[in-house]
């Protein structure tokens, strides 16, 4: 499509859209919910067309080789075996199902564990990136909130920490959390504003 | 959102607020775009030290051949968490831009498949309006990861394969963000990140170098250079901020006084 035509088009249907928020006109209404519905199956298909961008990706780093072309291997002929299983059994299928339980779960419940351990070395790091006022708060408030939420061994709990763990979970952090909202709302607003008088074309308009 | 002294809004009530926020930050875009396009004054911005060591990354992987690493997240692009993707395809468009003269072309990753589509189409218009098309590579564009730990977990390995030399991560991060910092932290790269999560912000403050806090996400076309628009969004938001803190400041004080009633009163009808 032409570029002032596509971005005619984007603007036009990205303004129906907004107006059947803020103005109850039924065939605006339904218009909205179908434009919506459209966009959802572009979704879709697009999610396909990133599944077929990944398997190329793969493809091409297995035909290149080298050490990490076994991974490339690996990735593709799970997919595919998982395409075909879930395709042809069906997604609440036994083998479907024990796919998930016994291959993804596993993996991404490990992933989990390897994200609290680098969590935490991220925060000893930071002392070392970042010796500054505010790392030291950062750090100082983690300590207190993880010792207020999970008693001691033998000890239990710390009296006193569970009251102060309240306070900064209720009151500074939800301050400090309600600002950078409303920050990322503006931010937000702007940007879709932005998009809607034409200005930003992520279509390649 | 839509409840003010503890009672909400009606639909009507919702709809003028909607539209009034609207129109005011569309007029407000307009008046600073022309007026910046009329003045061409100099821009005066607060220096943010992760825009300025962005800046000086795209000229270092352009000199060293190395590659530069944009990713936009597992955000989806038909949700409410696409905002910063969007910015972040406006920094992928100026990036390109700035090193399209680089052996290594810009990757983009997206855990999205509308988003990796629109990074792909962001490169590829990209090197044409610096005349180079023949440089773009499908494959520049890609799609890591459906779910939260397969983004990460697809785009580790890009970090750590590609001759990436610095990163930037504009899009919807949770903490999984730890774990492709990590393996930024491991190559050595530069990463500057920013997301809209508040929980993935804390672990960003935490794991990268240079973090964007809030708002500091959205000004990231604004500092690359993308345009006077860019400009008047900055501008925009101050303005925004400063209505906020009055109203806050304002409503604070009614309540403290007992005065808070006198709003409801105010707005007959428009409030349940």
């Amino acid at each position: 499509m032409k570029a002032p035509v596509s971005t005619a088009v984007a603007i036009a249907v990205g303004i129906l859209i907004l107006l059947g928020y803020f103005i109850p006109i039924a065939a605006l209404l339904s218009l909205r919910v179908v434009l919506v519905q459209w966009a959802i199956i572009l979704a879709s298909f697009a999610l396909l067309v990133g599944i077929i961008n990944l398997m190329r990706v793969h493809w091409a780093k297995l035909r290149k080789g080298g050490i990490n072309a076994v991974y490339s291997a690996i990735l593709l002929l799970s997919l595919l075996a998982t395409i075909v299983v879930v395709g042809f059994f069906g997604p609440t299928n036994v083998w479907s199902v024990w796919i998930f339980n016994n291959i993804q779960l596993p993996i991404e419940s490990s992933l989990m564990a390897i994200l609290a351990v680098v969590l935490l070395l991220a925060g000893a790091r930071l002392f070392r990136r970042r010796l500054d006022l505010f790392s030291i708060v950062f750090i100082v408030t983690g300590v207190i909130v993880l010792l207020g939420t999970t008693p001691f061994f033998f000890i239990g709990d710390i009296p006193g920490v569970n009251i102060l763990r309240s306070f900064i979970v209720q009151v500074p952090a939800v301050a400090g959390a309600r600002g950078i909202i409303i920050g990322v709302a503006l931010g937000t607003i702007v940007t879709g504003v932005r998009i809607l008088l034409g200005s930003d074309r992520p279509y390649s308009g | 959102m839509y409840i003010i002294c503890g009672r909400q809004l009606n639909r009507e009530m919702k709809a003028i607020l909607g539209l009034t926020v609207l129109l005011v930050v569309t007029g407000l875009l307009l008046l600073y775009y022309f007026s910046s396009r009329r003045k061409r004054t100099a821009r005066l911005v607060r220096d943010i030290p992760a825009y300025s060591r962005l800046k000086r990354a795209v000229g270092l992987a352009v000199e060293s051949g190395s590659r530069l690493h944009i990713s936009f997240g597992r955000g989806s692009l038909i949700g409410e968490q696409s905002a910063p993707a969007l910015v972040g395809l406006s920094m992928l468009e100026r990036i390109t831009r700035a090193a399209s003269v680089s052996d290594k072309p810009p990757l983009a990753t997206a855990g999205d498949g509308a988003l990796a589509i629109l990074a792909q189409d962001t490169l590829r218009s990209a090197y044409r309006l610096v005349g180079v098309e023949s440089q773009y590579d499908p494959n520049s564009g890609r799609f890591v990861g459906p779910a939260t730990l397969p983004y990460a977990a697809g785009t580790m390995p890009v970090i750590d394969e590609e001759q990436v030399s610095a990163n930037v991560l504009i899009g919807h991060f949770g903490s999984e963000v730890a774990l492709i910092n990590e393996a930024a932290e491991r190559k050595g790269c530069l990463t500057v990140a920013g997301t809209d999560d508040i929980a993935g912000q804390s672990v960003l403050y935490a794991t990268v170098e240079e973090s964007l806090i809030g708002e500091e996400v959205f000004a990231g076309g604004a500092y690359l250079g993308a345009g006077p628009m860019h400009d008047a969004s900055l501008r925009t938001q101050d303005i925004l901020r400063l209505l906020v803190v009055i109203v806050v400041v304002i409503g604070a004080i009614l309540k403290l006084f007992g005065l808070d009633t006198f709003i409801i009163q105010l707005i007959p009808g428009g409030l349940r």
